[in-house]
């Protein structure tokens, strides 16, 4: 966990009693609604539907058990009990009053959490891998690197006007848990022939209408010179990213429009004049942030404990293990995911009693330590594997141990037209759907991986482009349709999926998916051929012919 | 429009010259970009102080030459929303070390008084009076500063390795 000191909790107090003055302003008609807006959405308010919506940062997807409870708090006190955990490290609150926000805003601050551009064009929450600190074969934590980018990219004085939002997101493991080829900036940690850490950086990526791939920028920037480099990149995207066009505003336009090798000439000239600044980090900086990471007192324990042996024997806690536990760097402990997708529900939502049970269980089994990953699950990141059996019954009881972790009910699914102001169609009410109908786990194991990610409307909120099943949700005539992609995925080979076919209506999506999925099932060459992978072999056509043979 | 000028409402001694308007022979004034670069010499050689309103979407480089006798650059924000003369502003004074008055004009509001200090502004044409009223207070809202600029102040990260030795030493 990093512990915010003096220096950060002050600045976050600020920071509230600003928002306070802004929303007075507000209230009182000092400030146009026009003038509130870009305000508001940086410190994470959005107007919806039906309500401001609130989205808080969870910083690295890491979260002490007391700030998971003071989620519960906002939920409980300012909202309708509930709280929707996003696809970058966020969570959102749905219902809450333009009154209550600096309230809500300051029971945070008092936790160290708080809201501050999560929303806006400026540099939003860097995101990292749920499962840093503790993943086996991580060249190193990043999240000291996200800290790193956390404080320079705060109330940036150059760059808080910025075109369009911009988003980085950091890996250090080579399977890549934070789509960072999907980011404005994607960062991968790895260490020079000297040892020392650095970044590979990637440019330019990003979904929305027009859905790009991030490019390497750089092989390897040394880790003293990350701030300058990114300021290099920033400034060069502040002055010459587009602003005529709100859709052809963000990193990723300007650098297709130029070419990498063109903008990276540009940020390099750039960076020339900017790199031996007082933005170099010492190695005294860097591991003054480090030092106020700690990490648990880990004991020496067996990874084979009695206790799981016997749980073993039950089958559900059986197929549990086997779905939503992973190896951990320590041995003797397991990585823990709780699934927020349960048979029926709305995907990445918790109750508040849910967060305050699974802080309580955090303190129990896993030093206190919650994470939360773009796959809108939780994690409990340092569990004793002879606790599992324990664990499970509890979590079981909760409604957070659906055996359905990176299978096909793990749906990612943006709010949509329930919440959204911008979305054309309903989203969760598919994903609903499709969990009755792969609610079966052992036809969802047979299945095997399959990530379905849905979008209410073309800004790609639910990241669809990249789902190894992708959905759209467009208009027609008043109608809602659904385009659906196969073949995208968001990871380390990250690519964006092909349209199977015309847009099909609301009643038929989860026909099609089934149709797609037993086509997989006949096609896949053997059982641990994974779908994108028969997709990569086949290409579309036979699903294609699959889908619309008889439509 | 108010200025805001070390801190105070001040009385503007400049001329805004219009694009088509003549340039006055004497007087401070404010010389739009296109025309100052047409013959700089001779406007910089005017008796009285002599600025120029500098859009955001032109290189600052251009002005190099001539920044040591420019008394005022005034850079535009059309839109609070468009951020491109921060990055102007610190060019100009953390590259190019421009010392003299660099002014914020076009939609300026209190909520961007600290960023702009922190960039290098140090002049305002404030939007609203009740903004430039409150520019005094408005700027010791924060305290906190996570990035180095050319303002000069504290960063967080030093700040705490300041404390740090001072714990050492003790």
């Amino acid at each position: 966990m990093y512990a915010y000191d003096e220096i950060d909790r002050t600045l976050i107090n600020e920071r509230v009693s600003e928002f306070r003055d802004q929303v007075k302003r507000r209230l009182a008609g000092e400030l146009t609604e026009d003038e509130f807006k870009m305000l508001r959405l940086m410190n994470g308010v959005y107007l919806q539907l039906h309500a401001y919506m609130f989205r808080v940062a969870i910083p690295y997807g890491t979260l002490s058990s007391p700030q998971l409870r003071k989620m519960a708090h906002v939920a409980r006190r300012y909202d309708r009990g509930y709280g929707h955990f996003t696809t970058r490290q966020n969570i959102q609150f749905n219902w809450i009053k333009l009154a209550d926000l600096p309230d809500a805003l300051e029971d945070l601050a008092s936790v160290g959490i708080h809201a501050m551009q999560t929303s806006g064009n400026c540099t939003r929450n860097v995101t990292t891998d749920q499962w840093a600190g503790v993943a086996p074969g991580e060249v190193e934590d990043p999240r000291i690197w996200a800290e790193l980018l956390r404080q320079y990219s705060t109330m940036h004085p150059e760059f808080s006007f910025l075109p369009r939002k911009f988003k980085i997101a950091i890996t250090a493991s080579a399977h890549d848990r934070a789509a960072i080829k999907v980011h404005d900036i994607g960062l991968r940690i790895h260490k020079n022939e000297a040892g020392e850490t650095g970044f590979e950086v990637l440019v330019g990526g990003g979904l929305g209408r027009t859905p790009f791939i991030g490019k390497v920028i750089k092989p390897f920037v040394h880790g003293r010179d990350i701030l300058s480099y990114v300021e290099s990149i920033l400034r060069v995207y502040n002055q010459y990213g587009r602003r005529d066009n709100i859709y052809k505003a963000r990193i990723k336009i300007l650098v297709h429009e130029l070419g990498i090798e063109k903008f990276a000439a540009e940020v390099e000239d750039e960076w020339l004049a900017t790199r031996e600044s007082s933005l170099t980090l010492d190695n005294e900086v860097v591991e003054d942030i480090r030092s106020r990471f700690s990490y648990p007192h880990y004991q020496k324990l067996s990874d084979t404990p009695d206790e799981l042996a016997a749980a073993s024997a039950d089958p559900h806690f059986a197929r549990w293990l086997k779905n939503s536990v992973a190896p951990h760097q320590r041995t003797g402990y397991a990585i823990v995911t709780l699934s927020l997708k349960p048979v029926g529900g709305p995907p990445g939502d918790a109750t508040a009693d849910q967060m305050d049970a699974v802080a309580d269980l955090a303190d129990k089994y896993s030093f206190g330590e919650i994470r939360v990953g773009h796959e809108q699950n939780l994690a409990l990141p340092s569990v004793a594997r002879r606790d599992l059996p324990a664990l499970w019954r509890q979590l079981d009881k909760l409604g957070l141990a659906t055996p359905n972790v990176n299978l096909v009910t793990d749906i990612i699914a943006c709010p949509g037209l329930d919440y959204c102001s911008l979305a054309n169609t309903r989203s969760i009410p598919i994903a609903q759907e499709l969990t009755r109908r792969f609610a079966n786990n052992d036809l969802a194991e047979l299945i095997g991986r399959l990530h379905i990610n849905i979008s209410g409307c073309i800004n790609a909120c639910g990241h669809h482009h990249v789902g190894h099943i992708g959905i759209l949700g467009v208009e027609k005539n008043g109608e809602e349709f659904f385009q659906i992609t196969i073949g995208g995925r968001a990871d380390e080979h990250a690519v964006v999926g092909t349209l199977i076919g015309p847009a099909v209506p609301f009643a038929e999506v989860a026909d099609v998916i089934e149709d797609i999925v037993e086509a997989y099932l006949a096609l896949r060459a053997r059982p641990d051929e994974l779908f994108v992978q028969t997709v990569e072999r086949l290409g579309v056509e036979p699903f294609k012919e699959r889908v619309y043979a008889t439509r | 429009m108010p200025l805001v000028k070390q801190g105070k409402i001040v009385a503007d001694g400049y001329i805004h010259v219009a694009d088509d308007a003549e340039i006055p022979v004497d007087g401070a004034a404010l010389i739009p970009a296109a025309r100052f670069l047409a013959d700089p010499e001779a406007l910089l050689k005017r008796s009285s102080p002599t600025g120029v309103i500098w859009p955001n979407n032109r290189d600052p480089e251009e002005l190099v030459p001539y920044l040591d006798r420019l008394a005022v650059v005034a850079l535009v924000f059309p839109s609070f929303r468009d951020g491109r003369a921060y990055s102007q502003a610190r060019l100009l004074r953390e590259r190019y070390k421009y010392k003299g008055e660099l002014r914020a004009t076009g939609q300026v509001l209190r909520d961007q008084f600290v960023i702009l200090l922190r960039a290098g502004f140090d002049s305002f044409e404030v939007k609203k009076d009740a903004d430039a009223e409150a520019f005094a207070a408005t700027v010791k809202r924060y305290t906190v500063f996570y990035q180095p600029t050319g303002d000069g102040r504290i960063t967080a990260l030093h700040q705490r390795m300041q404390l740090r030795h001072a714990e050492n030493a003790r």
